[in-house]
């Protein structure tokens, strides 16, 4: 089982460094460089030379790759182009932001969706199924821009509940964040809950299928019994690297929905910084974000391992 | 999954028309299958039906109320929101029409080729999927989108490339499905060409897997497409599109709301029919969709 981890760890790492290399090509390929969007007129000339000159932008590009991507290893990020500040710094608290809003929506999200999807599960193509199903379908396609409009048009304009911007700043803790943080919350929940119940739904009705499942109502087991000690476990494992994948794809869902709500998060952030082709923040923040992709995957597939028998004890076997 | 060998044009006619009869038996997938058609010919025939100028403004007739004249009001330049509700489709349409086939296409035969093939290449292949796939798809079309400019002729291929990268790996898992067979072997035997093996051998079996990922491709497409006008970084004004006109409308929502629900519900009714109409596909060709993560 180690080497199996190693082996995860190992992929992960090697995921991570093509990631940097792709980021680093990407934006290499955009026109002009920091000195241009720092110094933006009076980019020609002696000027220009000279900026660059200080910035090191003269130097052949696998060598700049190499500097940039030891000292991200190290937690130096770079200095951001259209100012002093370190890049850490201005992240650190946006990244914050970020997974707060992550983490109250996956608090709500995964077990409201486990619930829904053992119900429709076990109640295949009855009008609870039909219902929730057709409603995830909606939820999980329509673009979060839409759905947040919605909510903020109903609870925010209509009702009067709740606020439908957020005016908090980047840099305040975690407690002043609410009630703003509700909507854009509730918006990343449902879509959430509707991917990871169309998981959990469909894994459940295989599971119940299953032959030993046969076997323990013919041995007259009580069916709730069957449900919770003999399918429940094995059809909730594949359901975490699921809920893995699916925190990956709202990644770019956040950015959305981060935009929408004036939620100031990383995502916010990265569009800022496309639009003022802040590069080095850039580079940045795709870097932090593929990380967090390779981190979120990675404990996934521990998890399913630690909680799986059959992985578990895979050397014991062998051996 | 069926397997198809090389048979008649008409046995494959045969099949698509009950494979679409089995959609269209299903409640689902009839008003899905209705509400994709409808938007489609109403992308079609709208400039020759809109009451109005699409770029007419009036400063006379800003943020008036839903009327007889106006059947769903007009925006904060004076111009008609129904004109533009009925346009705003077309833009999104036609990129996500031309880059579904394209992205299903060149993927697929990448997932289908690298699957045959297999060994030391493929897993390389899967580490470079595997990577892009980790970056949020915003990043990476913003990147291009911001180097190459706004129009359609970058937003096309934009989206075909990167929706092209996730079909590599269902087509190499649905290629896995069936390389082992005895009818693939035997084609190796026979001395057959890779090229002859994936059309003949692994395409006829791989094709259901493709339709259905195309369809739902298609949805993720449009969602990409119309988040990014409301962004700011699709089309240009004054084109009108649902995703811009939602943006722009959205700062006059707490008094003149029918700026934003005319093409919230016509964007909406559109993703939820080919969702729908994807869902009865599956079903009636026997693939289960919601297996796969999103990605």
């Amino acid at each position: 089982m180690l080497a199996m981890l190693l082996r995860r760890l190992f992929l992960g790492l090697v995921t991570v460094w093509i990631v940097s290399m792709i980021i680093f090509a990407g934006v290499e390929m955009l026109p002009g460089d920091s000195c241009t969007a720092f110094l933006e007129r009076e980019a020609k000339g002696k000027l220009l030379e000279n900026c660059r000159e200080a910035q090191g932008l003269n130097r052949p590009a696998a060598e700049r790759y190499f500097d940039w991507a030891t000292s991200a290893a190290r937690g130096d990020l770079g200095i951001s182009a259209n100012g002093e500040k370190s890049i850490a710094e201005l992240v650190g608290d946006r990244l914050g932001n970020s997974l707060l809003l992550a983490a109250c929506s996956l608090a709500l999200g995964v077990p409201l969706a486990i619930f829904l999807g053992v119900v429709t599960g076990l109640w295949r193509d009855r009008p609870v199924d039909l219902a929730v199903s057709t409603l995830a379908i909606f939820a999980m396609t329509i673009p979060e821009f839409v759905s947040a409009t919605v909510l903020i048009l109903v609870f925010s304009v209509w009702l009067g509940w709740l606020p439908g911007i957020v005016l908090t700043s980047a840099s305040a803790p975690a407690s002043e964040f609410f009630p703003e943080i509700i909507l854009p919350v509730l918006v990343l929940t449902m879509v959430m809950t509707a991917h990871i119940l169309r998981m959990v739904r469909s894994s459940v009705i295989e599971v119940m299928a299953g032959d030993y499942i046969q076997m323990a109502t013919l041995k007259g087991v009580p069916y709730w019994r069957i449900v919770f000690r003999h399918a429940l476990p094995n059809a909730l494992l594949p359901a975490i690297n699921v809920v893995a994948l699916t925190i990956a794809w709202l990644l770019g869902g956040v950015v959305v929905i981060e935009v929408v709500f004036n939620y100031p998060g990383l995502g916010r952030m990265m569009i800022d910084a496309i639009s003022d082709r802040d590069l080095p923040v850039v580079q940045a923040i795709a870097l932090i974000v593929a990380t967090v992709y390779v981190c979120v995957n990675l404990s996934a597939d521990i998890l399913t391992m630690f909680a799986n028998p059959r992985l578990r004890t895979l050397h014991m076997r062998r051996g | 999954m069926t397997v198809t060998s090389a048979s008649p044009q008409n046995t494959r006619l045969m099949r698509t028309l009950s494979v679409l009869r089995d959609v269209v038996s299903r409640p689902s997938g009839a008003i899905g299958l209705f509400l994709v058609v409808f938007h489609v010919v109403l992308a079609l025939v709208s400039p020759w039906i809109v009451p109005y100028d699409y770029k007419a403004m009036n400063s006379a007739m800003m943020l008036t109320g839903p009327e007889a004249t106006h059947w769903l009001g007009t925006d904060h330049l004076g111009r008609d929101v129904f004109t533009r509700v009925l346009l705003g489709g077309r833009e999104a349409l036609l990129v996500t029409g031309i880059a579904t086939p394209i992205a299903v296409t060149w993927g697929g035969f990448v997932g289908i080729l690298f699957g045959l093939i297999g060994g030391r290449i493929d897993e390389v292949l899967m580490r470079v999927v595997d990577a892009f796939l980790s970056l949020p798809w915003i990043l990476k079309m913003l990147v291009l989108i911001v180097t190459f400019g706004t129009g359609i002729e970058v937003l096309i291929p934009t989206l075909a490339f990167f929706y092209g990268i996730p079909v590599i790996r269902i087509a190499r898992a649905a290629t896995h499905d069936v390389v082992a067979r005895d009818f693939v072997s035997a084609a190796r035997a026979r001395g057959h060409s890779r090229m002859t093996i994936i059309r003949h051998e692994l395409l006829p079996n791989v094709l259901d897997t493709l339709m259905v990922e195309g369809a739902m491709r298609w949805s993720w497409m449009l969602l990409a497409f119309s988040s990014l006008s409301f962004l700011g970084f699709g089309v240009s004004p004054p084109t009108p599109d649902w995703g811009l006109m939602i943006a722009d409308a959205r700062g006059f929502m707490s008094f003149a709301p029918w700026g934003v629900l005319g093409p919230v519900i016509a964007l909406s009714s559109l993703i939820i029919g080919i969702n729908l109409t994807a869902d009865a596909l599956a079903k009636a060709l026997g693939i289960d969709r919601a297996q796969k993560a999103p990605v």
